[in-house]
């Protein structure tokens, strides 16, 4: 005689478990999915462009049209961020010190956030806004409108036209840009704290040399460079795919500046911690 | 009692195009088909677009491919040119299947087509003479004074040279009708077998229209390109068509000569033509 159960499931009890289970684990796994899909069309995206740049016919002017637009084009705002961002940052970092009495310390304080954090974040937000979404916007356009599908029938691969010469143009151009905001925001924070708060001119100038390095520079500009290529990617990304019409560009448009902001943001904790290990602070 | 009505003869244009694939020798250069179509299929995501469209392009001639909106006409165009790949079935062009073609050959096949877009494509950055230049500039190293000589032919030949400082035009600055002709023209300058059509008077005025369809019937006389002009204009249809046939339900349901496609029974060509006021509509007993 066989041990079999007295007590037998209702029928159909056993596929309702099964499927509440299966819906359990499809929610548990679909954020995953989402976050390594995104990730990878991403990176097949940057593989292909980064292709482009090997592959021939290298096309200089395209790349001169592109660092002209993210670089040139965005210097008028990267001055006007900078120069206000050093000179708020000083007087924050005043009103701070001054509890110790310890005001002299300012350049070293905004010279140092400045070439490590502020400069690289700030100046990377900036050209997400103003290149990032024109990029999202002229690929989207192109889309909707065939061009990048004429591109195609002249046998021009669309990705090495189109997107390489953006990704390349901002990584180079992004440390140079970071540059800027620094010299613009140590002018800024020079002027507030000279002139408004009558900081020792001395005092300010020889803390800022003593405690910043050049390797607080190098540190500022390859996050740049690494944001550079974080913002275009995802600017590309978006734009490059978009379906449908104009308001399939607008949110693309949206799409890839908040994708492109987030990035950066969260590139930029990974990458000052990997420096903090690998080229500690002076103490 | 109603005698069961009995289906006509299919009319010649009611005819498939050829026999299935396998049963003719499509791999060999046709003296009379340019482009062979059997058996193509393409979905995407849920909707089955094309189902077995079996279609020839006759050489040097104006194919026309007439069908409702949506029903996969721009697509099948697609991949006659190879933006598309399709899920199964044959493309041959000039006795070669494209279609396992890989993105080296495609490139290579691509210079024997020209593509003339619905909105003509012409890139924004780019001045007329750049846009119509670009196909040479990109494949050959040629001087800028050749390159200006055939740009300046091909302003000639479509009656653009007259209009005031059209080189150095931007796209927007154009008219519809202009823009077209510029979208032709840098479709031309490469000398291409065979032209791609997309809906080439979606959105002109009559006028504009005849125009139009005037410069296909002439490009088509005077370069002796094949012609595949995507439409669902039947008056320029007829108007321009040396081959007409007719895509619904993802298939090619009509095809022949214009006198053999008006001939047709087929009532969803019937409705187009009807609809379109070509011909009288005819009384239902």
């Amino acid at each position: 005689m066989s041990a079999s159960s007295s007590v037998e499931d209702p029928p159909g009890q056993a596929e309702a478990g099964n499927a509440i289970a299966a819906a359990l684990l499809e929610a548990a796994v679909a954020p995953v999915r989402g976050v390594l899909r995104y990730v990878g069309v991403h990176a097949i995206m940057l593989g292909q462009a980064l292709l482009g740049v090997v592959r021939k016919p290298f096309r200089l002017r395209l790349y001169l049209e592109q660092a002209q637009f993210i670089g040139v084009g965005s210097l008028p705002i990267i001055c006007l961020v900078g120069f206000f961002s050093g000179a708020v940052s000083a007087q924050q970092a005043i009103a701070a010190l001054r509890i110790f009495n310890q005001e002299r310390f300012v350049g070293a304080t905004v010279g140092l956030s400045l070439a490590q954090e502020l400069a690289p974040v700030f100046c990377a937000l900036m050209i997400t806004a103003r290149a990032g979404s024109g990029m999202a916007t002229e690929l989207g356009s192109m889309r909707i409108t065939e061009q990048i599908d004429a591109l195609t029938t002249f046998a021009v691969d669309p990705i090495q036209y189109l997107v390489t010469p953006r990704i390349v143009a901002s990584i180079l151009m992004m440390p140079i840009m970071t540059m800027v905001f620094n010299i613009v925001g140590l002018c800024g924070a020079y002027l507030y704290s000279i002139y408004l708060e009558h900081i020792d001119l001395g005092q300010f100038i020889e803390q800022f040399t003593y405690w910043t390095d050049p390797k607080d520079y190098i540190i500022g500009a390859t996050k740049a460079a690494v944001f550079g290529l974080t913002l275009s990617v995802a600017a590309c990304y978006e734009g490059f795919n978009v379906r449908g019409g104009a308001k399939e560009v607008g949110l693309a448009t949206t799409q890839a500046v908040v994708a492109g902001s987030v990035s950066v943001l969260v590139s930029d904790y990974f990458l000052i911690d990997m420096f903090h290990i690998l080229w500690p602070t002076k103490s | 009692m109603t005698p069961t009505p009995v289906p006509p003869d299919p009319t010649p244009a009611e005819r498939p195009p050829a026999a299935p694939s396998g049963t003719e020798n499509l791999a060999r250069r046709d003296e009379r088909w340019q482009i062979r179509v059997r058996n193509l299929h393409k979905t995407f995501g849920p909707q089955h677009v094309l189902r077995g469209i079996d279609l020839d392009i006759e050489r040097g001639r104006t194919n026309i491919i007439i069908g409702g909106s949506g029903q996969g006409k721009s697509v099948l165009m697609k991949h006659l040119m190879g933006l598309l790949k399709p899920d199964e079935g044959e493309i041959w062009v000039d006795g070669e299947d494209v279609v396992p073609f890989d993105e080296r050959q495609m490139g290579k096949l691509r210079r024997k087509f020209g593509m003339v877009f619905q909105y003509a494509a012409l890139f924004d950055s780019m001045n007329v003479v750049e846009n119509i230049a670009f196909p040479l500039i990109e494949r050959y190293k040629l001087s800028r004074d050749e390159i200006m000589e055939r740009v300046r032919e091909l302003l000639q030949r479509l009656d653009l040279a007259n209009v005031a400082g059209i080189e150095q035009k931007f796209p927007p600055e154009l008219s519809g009708g202009q823009r077209k002709r510029v979208g032709l023209a840098r479709a031309l300058i490469d000398r291409p077998e065979i032209l791609l059509y997309d809906e080439p008077t979606t959105g002109l005025d009559p006028v504009a229209t005849k125009n139009v369809d005037d410069m296909i019937r002439r490009t088509a006389d005077d370069f002796g390109v094949t012609s595949v002009v995507i439409s669902h204009d039947m008056a320029s249809t007829f108007r321009i068509g040396d081959r007409i046939a007719m895509l619904a339900g993802g298939k090619i349901i009509v095809s022949g000569t214009a006198a053999e496609v008006l001939a047709s029974r087929r009532p969803e060509l019937r409705e187009f033509i009807e609809t379109s006021g070509l011909v009288p509509r005819e009384e239902k007993a």
